[in-house]
Formats: C-alpha cells, structure tokens, sequence
C-alpha cells in the first residue's frame, strides 16, 4: 500500500518549503499510511480545532510551527479558543489556562489563519460551496459541510488539520469521495410529538439516535419537520456527532445530496432501517436532561453551536417583556456580534441581562458566573457534553422554554 | 514477553512496543469529554465505565466517537503519563492515531496503536494481559 506521492509532496517532505511544511508533511504521510489512503489533492480551504488549550501539547505544537517561520498554503479559519479575546475579563478559570490560551490563539494567526474563533465557520463569508474538497475539524462543523453544504471532509482532528492547512494537501479517502457519501442505513420518522411547534427539539432526538444508532455508517433521515430549518440541521448534526461519530447523514428534500431517498442512495439498498416515534423522540429528549421540571436554574446557554443571525431573529421577539431572573449567555461569533450592533439588538440583550460570549463556548471553559444550579438550553450538544466538561446539571429545552424558565427562575415547559 | 500463548497479525497505526494489563472498553469512548488528561480517568456520564482509569492498560475499543480534540487529550495524557499504554482498534480511527503520533513526535513517548482483525477480536478481547510490537515489519498482537 505505498503511497504515491505528487513532486511537490515530495519536495516538502524535502524540506524546499521550510522545515514547518516538512514536519508537516511527515505526518501527514504517516496519517495517510494509517488511514489507507494512496495519494493526496488539493483542498480549498481548512478549518482548525486547536485554539482550544487542552494542555501544553496544543501549544507544543503550534510554536513549533511558528518557530519554523509556518505560513499556512489556503484560506484557513480558526474554531474557537478558551477565552473571548474581545471580553478577556469573562474568562475566569485557571490562569495558566487563560494565558495559554490567549497564546494559543495568536500563534495560531501568526500562521497566517483567520481569526474567526467559531465553530460554525459555515455560517460566515467563508462558508465552502458545494463539492468543495476541505480540511475541516471540529465535529459540528465537519457534520454541517458534508451534509447540509454538500462540501467533503473527513473527520480531522487536532494536528492533522493544521498539517493540511499548511501544506494545502490532503489524504484522498473515505468522504472526500463520492462513493462513501452514499447513505446506509436509513431513519425513518413516523411521528412527530403533536405538542413541539419548533422542529428544534425533534432534530436534536434525531440527532442524538443517529449518533447512538448508526456508528460511523451514514444515515438517510426521513420525515423531519416541516418547518425543519438550517439552524435545526446544524443542531441535528451537532448533536449526532456528540453521541456518535457521525461525520455526514442525508435529510431527504432538505440536504443537496438527497433530492430523494433513491439518490441519498445512490441506488443501493439500506444495510439497517431505524424506526422513530414521536413516543421515542419524547424520551430520548427527556433524558437530555439531569434534572426534573421544576428544578431551580442559575443560568441558560444558547449557542453551541455558536448562534447564527437568523437564531438571533428567532431569539429577539422572546426578548421583550419581563427581565430574566437567572443569567442568560449565548455564544456567537465576531461576524454576527457585529450585525448585531448594527441592528441596535446587543443594547436590547444587554439591558435584558444578557451576555454575549465570542471566540469562545460556555460548554468549554470557565465563563458562567454562577453554577451552582441547573443550566438550562436548546442545545443537544452543550446538554451532552456540559455535565461532564464544566461539571453542570443540565436541563434542556426549546428556545421558548428556556426562555420562559430563565423569567421563571426554573425549569418549565410552555 | 514471557510465554506467549497466541500471536496475532495486526495493522499498523503508529509504532512502538507495549505490555500491560488490557482495559477493555464496553462502548466508544470520545478522548473529547470523555478522559480527564490529568489523571486518566473516564469523565463521559454516559459511558457505562466512568470513573474507570485507563493509565497505562492496553486499550481495546472497536472505534473512536465523538469530538475531534480527542487528539490532544490522548496526546496530553501521554505526554502526562496518564495515557494507555497502547491502543487496540477495530477499524481506523484518525483521531486516536494521530494523538499517539504526535505525542511520539514531540516528546518521544510512544503509545503503540494497531488495529487487529474482525476474527481476532473475541480472543484478544477475553484476555487479561496483551503485548503489541507495532514496528514497520510485521506488527502484531499478542497474548502473553
């Protein structure tokens, strides 16, 4: 299984373009070799999962880069950091983690990336198009391009996404070819609970089963809501590939490579067909959360993935009325908080209590002030991985619940 | 690597020797959210094995999950001394693989990762103890 190489791979490995590109280059020749791929392409673009100071190996490896005077090869965007570099004084967890993270995230544009620190990459100017070959990390967005954007990455992590990025190449396997884009299994929705207005919450239940349920092969959903939107689609996913390792699905009418269950296909028969019910889509979001209705709550997080200008639209008429009682934090980028100061809604959110929280993520590190109680959300993700990560009790609900509960103080349903 | 009872052919994933006492995981575990770096301790409240530690053991997991960071958390627990001693896989998994190389790369401690063969799997699963040789020229599973 060698692995046949252009003359330009070969003359980084060489070492023509600089020592950073060969180091990069090496591994990625190792990581090809392991994932059993023949030859590199060319990628377009690249997304980059390591602003995040997981420990002093994130930034071992990237000053090595920088030392090596690194420039990254294509337009290359940042996912998010451990601290807001716009509101540095929300940050209060661990010094070394605050410092080493703020570093982090400037090595990481001294390498020439953009700083655009969100994990919803598709949702700014530099959204791929479709069939783009990309380098992408990070789960959420990786499940967003290949499925609702028709782009093609396979699941990069930290490290070897950069290692694209800097040498504008990548293994040529698994989804950047059309043949394993073909769905397998397929999911097949027979009833929606009557009383969920929003198609939120049924595509978080179906996200969160896909996950569980289909492993790494790729699913074919049919039967989501009617009113069933982008930003669903990104939750869907984003929980999908919290649960399990789902790196693309098909949404039959909704996503580009599933005008019909036939072409999700690709004409050949499904391995597995998965049945839901409204009964099992009720469950699977009831065990979402760690606390019972009722329960008292300190705070409500939206925005993980980060909040989209059209979430933001949805979000703003729920704004009027009575003040919150609990802190409210939605996390978003740079490119949406500056729509909002244009359209005059960070003044209204501020006054309503709220903070907005860029370049970084509430599920991730140490921002929320208060936890000493029940953290409430309509986020599928934060509800997985919250627990664990920031050692929160979570409750989840949809938009309009959670905001009902933060005027109530506690958990409640509409 | 003392009496070997059974030897398998394996995959190479990244390089290196390892032998210790297996940790066999029931369902996939994401590094991400799932492993505290520090102190090797499964953190994912739902995975049936939390509050296990999985320090130094010969991991075996069908396939990776979850989050791309779990790279790093692999690389750092290594780099820590917290990580597996080496990892036995199913089916490739990029993510856990590139941990392990990485953490060779930059701090020279190696964490073995192969992947071993469907019919294999119920025989290395069963065992209390594996050594792995992941080496360019016949890397292997064994019992010992």
């Amino acid at each position: 299984m060698a692995l046949d190489l252009s003359s330009f791979d070969t003359d980084m490995l060489a070492g023509t373009h600089g020592e950073a590109a060969a180091f990069c280059m090496r591994l990625l020749t190792r990581f090809a070799e392991a994932v059993g791929a023949k030859e590199f392409i060319d990628i377009e673009a690249a997304h980059i999962d390591g602003c995040l100071y997981l420990g002093q190996v994130s930034l071992d490896f990237v000053e090595h880069l920088v030392r090596h005077k690194g420039r990254v090869r294509v337009p290359t965007t940042l996912n998010v950091g451990s601290v807001d570099l716009i509101h540095p004084e929300l940050f209060i967890g661990a010094p070394e983690i605050g410092t080493g993270g703020a570093r982090l995230m400037k090595a990481h544009e001294e390498l020439g990336c953009l700083s655009t620190f969100t994990c919803a990459p598709y949702q700014t100017m530099f959204r791929p198009r479709f069939g783009a070959q990309i380098a992408w990390a990070e789960s959420n967005a990786i499940v967003f391009a290949n499925s609702v954007i028709g782009a093609r990455t396979n699941r990069y992590g930290d490290f070897i996404d950069l290692c694209c990025a800097m040498t504008g190449r990548a293994p040529l396997y698994g989804l950047h070819l059309a043949e394993n884009r073909r769905a397998q299994v397929l999911v097949e929705i027979e009833s929606l609970p009557e009383e969920w207005e929003d198609a939120g919450p049924s595509c978080v239940a179906v996200g969160h089963t896909i996950g569980k349920r289909c492993g790494s092969l790729v699913p074919a959903i049919v039967g989501l809501p009617q009113n069933t939107q982008e930003d669903d689609l990104k939750a869907l996913g984003a929980v999908a590939a919290s649960s399990g390792a789902v790196a693309l699905f098909h949404a039959v009418g909704l996503t580009p490579e599933a005008p019909t269950i036939d072409a999700a296909f690709q004409g050949e028969p499904a391995v597995e067909t998965i049945r839901l019910t409204a009964d099992d889509l009720r469950r699977t979001v009831r065990n979402l959360s760690t606390v019972p209705d009722g329960t008292p709550l300190t705070g409500v997080s939206f925005g993980t993935p980060h909040f989209s200008l059209t979430e933001f639209t949805r979000l703003m008429p729920l704004m009027t009325g009575e003040k919150p009682v609990v802190d409210i934090y939605i996390n978003t980028n740079r490119g949406v908080l500056e729509q909002l100061a244009v359209r005059g809604w960070d003044r209204i959110l501020d006054a309503a209590g709220v903070t907005l929280v860029i370049d970084t993520c509430t599920y991730l590190t140490a921002i929320m002030r208060d936890m000493s109680g029940a953290i409430m959300t309509n986020s599928g993700k934060m509800a997985y991985y919250a627990p664990g990560n920031i050692g929160v009790d979570i409750a989840f609900g949809s938009l309009a619940d959670c905001m009902a509960s933060a005027r109530a103080g506690r958990v409640v349903r509409l | 690597m003392n009496e070997v009872v059974r030897v398998f052919p394996a995959t190479l994933l990244a390089q290196g020797d390892a032998e210790a006492p297996v940790f066999l995981l029931l369902e996939p575990l994401s590094f991400w959210g799932g492993l505290d770096s520090a102190t090797g301790r499964i953190i994912d409240r739902w995975h049936p094995q939390k509050d296990e530690i999985i320090t130094g053991r010969i991991l075996l997991m069908k396939a990776g999950r979850g989050s791309s960071s779990g790279s790093s958390v692999l690389a750092e627990a290594i780099r820590l001394g917290k990580g597996p001693a080496g990892i036995v896989l199913l089916s490739r998994d990029a993510i856990v693989t590139v941990g392990a190389m990485v953490a060779a790369e930059l701090y020279g401690i190696a964490c073995p990762v192969v992947m071993a063969r469907e019919e294999d799997w119920a025989e290395i699963a069963a065992a209390q103890r594996l050594a792995l040789q992941a080496t360019d020229d016949k890397p292997l599973i064994a019992l010992s």
